[in-house]
């Protein structure tokens, strides 16, 4: 809620005063620092990602081999490991580093504010955040394990220690979760808000970057979401520590309710991640093809219409749990009904990019590689969303290949599409290009290599869950283990290629040539700011920008420049 | 955002106190007060006489009417901006829908071609102890499945 | 560091002011919450006719008298509103106290509503109606602690004529803890 002082009216006071490093690094109010303690915090978990990531890749290509830095795997670590990569990349990546990183670094820059509405509580949703990262983290080293009972935590499994046999770890698990939704509530109400009410003078609503509305659309989705499972994360600690019934069938409980509960913020969920790393590429499109973006208005129904259908989808996930029928047959009406928008949202793309002068800069790179790579995932969501197709494709790895297509485009493309873009305005300086297209190309490369091979698994047939196809006569078969290894090597290349992006990073944040203040030559707020990276406050507070026209102005007839930014009166 | 936002105030409300157009008197909220107090006692009431129709009626209906009257004189929701009236009504929306999906899985103990044995068996468990005494202690069944 | 206001805390775009724009997007996130556990509640107990014996056991009395004093608390929570829009800060305090000695007494009937419950032997792991009585009311009781901690402070401020525009503002927020207690209020003690 409130968090400034009335009386302190000469809004910029702290400007005169210099502030200490700890205040300036470890506990900033400035949006631009919390963005970045997010970004670095994600980035960081990202490693752990990847690391268990790896971890499986290697037991499932190499059954029962000492993992190199890890060792033998066993039935429990594998487990493990999948849950916590998937809640890692998940929760501590993908929403940190799309939503909270971007949303904190750009909302206030590109709405021309000095700052979010309420900077205190913002570093509070950091903290927050940094501590529930802490008890995941510390959940991983209790006895009897990390929890193993998958990201999305089915009871009877989750519900009871006899069961999942992490007496610790799973509630340890729940609770990390549930600070981690605290954060992001925090946060997105602070986005929402800000975006609400903080615009510069004569930004309207047609205004506003596309990002700005996909974040806060995307914030909205979340909080309207994740009621429902702060809910049952609470039942569900009950369940493990009180010993109430809620979930677990064997004490009177129905573990199809949590399954609900879940599914009910878990699909809203993936279009939360989802809306940032689009509005990534509405960015980044018009300035690389240096063309107006193709009908903002419809880009903004579609993403409407995406959040409003996204609450309507859920239960596909359970097509074989178990749920009545005929509800299946709604629920598979309505997913094929949510292509329709992101259809149109990625056709509408294509159309920004008909007749522009294209530039293939890393970021531009980036954003084509988004929409490649997240049209094979939509487009084999089709088949899952069908219930009668799901019914054979359940828990198979073509269900595994089909949301790492969605997923690794919108957390790691879409991520490295927003981060090379505003990498200038971030720490003032250029990346460098060549080694962007090395690690563009052989991250493509290397992700397509690892996923398409999971598709043929999953239609021969392989499950999901299984430690060890050698336990498994009929999928243990040498064709299928070919596949298995070459998308554990494939995993390999990509996280070496990783080495480079962080190479490149870290050198060109400090050896980089200057960037200026505007190196794209893009009309955006953000590329307006006097200092590059922005000081505290963004613009002097006597001159905050006030703005005259819509974000994309490219190439417009009769001016001398090709872009004409946005605080520009003529 | 909303069309609303298109017109750019720019004032500076942030500072202030919200609405100074009306200030009620203490004794307006004080009358919708007894109002609420009075609804109180027919909602406790009601259910006395036994009738289901009434219970419901006065039980849930006169909730909806005391949650109506504090959202409108206490909350002041009437004086508001529509965004946040679509905004609440929104969540509630997709409350409904919530409720609306996952009842026929939850509520329902058995459909076409489905039956959930747990929860009939904690039905009949629950009402055959409820038959002898009030308390319904629990007790482990064994592990049911849930077709 | 110095707590100070950023433009943008100041601007208004919408025309209603920020903190309470905040506030009322936390209530929507609050509606989801209770939103989740009634709905799961009121799908099982429709599901399960024999609550309807386990429900008995709840008092009503209590109930009653509980919800008289959050009615009675949400009258001074929007008395010391309006006496922060006339700009009395010191009667707007003292009306924030009552609404925290409401908060106050309401946990105290809580706590005895309990104890004797618990001596009879409901406790939550009894069966899933006592599960959802205790969790449904326990997130409630939460909130209602918070509201009372953040009143305090608030209270604090307005007595000395600081940001007054708060008190509408915790006002809002406790009565939506108010609201959430007039619907748990027929569907755990009434509906028998």
């Amino acid at each position: 809620m409130s968090v400034a002082h009335d009386h302190d009216h000469g809004a910029h006071d702290a400007h005169h005063h210099e502030m200490s490093f700890i205040e300036k690094y470890i506990f900033p109010t400035d949006h631009k620092y919390i963005g970045k303690q997010y970004m670095f915090t994600g980035m960081f978990m990202a490693l752990f990602g990847g690391f268990y990531a790896y971890v499986f890749r290697m037991q499932l290509a190499f059954p029962n081999m000492s993992v190199p830095f890890f060792g033998r795997v066993s039935p429990m670590e594998y487990n493990a490991a999948i849950t916590q990569h998937g809640t890692v990349m998940i929760f501590w990546v993908a929403m940190p580093v799309l939503i909270a990183a971007f949303g904190n670094f750009l909302i206030p820059l590109l709405i021309g504010a000095d700052d979010m509405a309420f900077p205190r509580l913002n570093r509070l949703s950091y903290q927050i955040f940094l501590v529930s990262a802490v008890v995941l983290i510390a959940s991983w080293f209790v006895p009897g394990g990390a929890f193993g009972g998958a990201w999305t935590a089915y009871p009877p499994l989750s519900a009871d220690a006899r069961y999942s046999l992490t007496p610790m770890g799973s509630s340890m698990w729940l609770i990390a979760v549930a600070l981690e939704f605290a954060a992001f509530l925090l946060g997105g109400i602070n986005f929402i808000v800000t975006a609400m009410n903080g615009r510069a003078p004569g930004m309207k609503w047609n205004d506003v970057p596309m990002i700005v509305w996909m974040i806060c659309i995307a914030s909205i989705l979340f909080m309207a979401s994740v009621g429902p499972l702060v809910a049952g994360a609470i039942m569900l600690l009950f369940d493990q520590n009180l010993g109430t019934n809620f979930f677990d069938p064997r004490r009177g409980g129905d573990p199809i309710l949590w399954q609900h509960l879940f599914w009910f913020f878990g699909h809203p969920e993936v279009y939360v991640v989802l809306l940032p790393a689009t509005g990534m590429c509405a960015e980044v499109i018009p300035v690389f093809a240096r063309k107006k973006l193709f009908a903002y208005d419809t880009v903004l129904y579609t993403t409407i219409g995406t959040g409003v259908l996204s609450f309507f989808v859920w239960a596909h996930h359970q097509f074989v749990a178990g749920i009545d029928p005929r509800m299946a047959n709604v629920f598979t009406i309505t997913t094929v009904l949510i292509s329709i928008p992101i259809a149109e949202m990625v056709f509408l793309y294509i159309a920004t990019l008909y007749g522009g002068s294209i530039r293939y800069t890393v970021p531009m790179l980036w954003a084509l590689g988004f929409i490649f790579a997240f049209l094979i995932g939509g487009v084999t969501g089709i088949y899952l969303g069908a219930s009668g197709a799901d019914i054979y494709f359940h828990d198979t790895y073509f269900v595994v290949a089909h949301f790492h297509y969605t997923f690794f485009p919108i957390a790691f493309i879409g991520t490295f599409t927003g981060f090379t873009y505003w990498f200038p305005k971030m720490f003032g300086r250029m990346m460098n290009e060549t080694l962007g297209k090395i690690h563009f190309f052989g991250t493509m490369i290397s992700f397509n290599f690892i996923f398409l091979p999971l598709f043929a698994t999953g239609l021969g047939g392989d499950h999901r869950r299984i430690y060890n196809y050698n336990n498994f006569p009929e999928l243990a078969t040498p064709d299928l283990q070919n596949l298995r290894i070459l998308a554990t090597v494939a995993l390999l290349v990509l996280i070496a290629f990783q080495f480079i992006f962080i190479y490149n990073t870290f050198y060109s944040m400090f050896f980089g040539p200057i960037s200026g203040t505007n190196p794209w030559k893009a009309t955006t707020l953000e590329w307006t700011t006097p200092e590059n990276p922005p000081g505290h406050g963004n613009w002097p507070p006597d001159n905050m920008p006030t703005v005259y026209r819509g974000p994309y102005e490219y190439s417009v007839p009769g001016r001398e420049d090709d872009f004409w930014p946005q605080n520009q009166q003529s | 955002m909303s069309a609303e936002a298109t017109h750019d105030h720019g004032h500076d409300h942030g500072a202030g106190g919200g609405h100074h157009e009306h200030i009620h008197p203490p004794s307006h909220y004080v009358k919708i007060w007894g109002v609420l107090c009075v609804l109180l006692v027919v909602s406790v009431t009601g259910p006395m006489l036994g009738i289901k129709i009434i219970t419901l009626i006065t039980a849930f209906g006169i909730a909806f009417v005391k949650a109506g009257i504090v959202i409108k004189y206490f909350m002041h929701l009437d004086t508001e901006k529509p965004i946040i009236w679509y905004a609440l009504i929104t969540s509630v929306v997709f409350m409904v829908l919530f409720f609306a999906a996952v009842s026929p899985d939850v509520m329902k103990h058995e459909g076409t071609r489905w039956e959930n044995v747990a929860a009939k068996a904690e039905v009949a468990r629950g009402l055959a102890a409820g038959a002898e005494h009030g308390g319904g202690e629990h007790e482990p069944a064994p592990a049911a499945e849930v077709h | 560091m110095a707590a100070f206001r950023p433009i943008a805390n100041t601007r208004s775009a919408t025309g209603i002011p920020t903190a309470k724009l905040a506030v009322w997007w936390l209530l929507v996130s609050e509606i989801v919450i209770f939103g989740g556990v009634l709905a799961s509640y009121l799908m099982h107990r429709l599901g399960h006719p024999e609550w309807a014996n386990y429900a008995v056991h709840t008092q009503t009395a209590i109930g009653a008298t509980n919800t008289l004093v959050l009615l009675s608390s949400s009258l001074t929570a929007v008395l010391a509103h309006q006496a922060a829009q006339t700009g009395d800060g010191k009667k707007a305090a003292k009306f924030l106290l009552a609404t925290i000695a409401g908060a106050c007494l309401f946990l105290c009937f809580k706590a005895y509503e309990w104890h004797g419950e618990i001596e009879e032997g409901f406790v939550p792991w009894t069966n899933g109606f006592w599960a959802f009585y205790y969790t449904a009311a326990g997130i409630h009781a939460s909130h209602v602690i918070v509201g009372a901690i953040i009143m305090a402070f608030v209270a604090k401020d307005a007595y000395a004529g600081r940001d007054l525009h708060r008190v509408e503002n915790v006002g809002l927020y406790w009565h939506f803890v108010d609201l959430v207690w007039i619907f748990l209020f027929p569907l755990l003690y009434i509906a028998k």
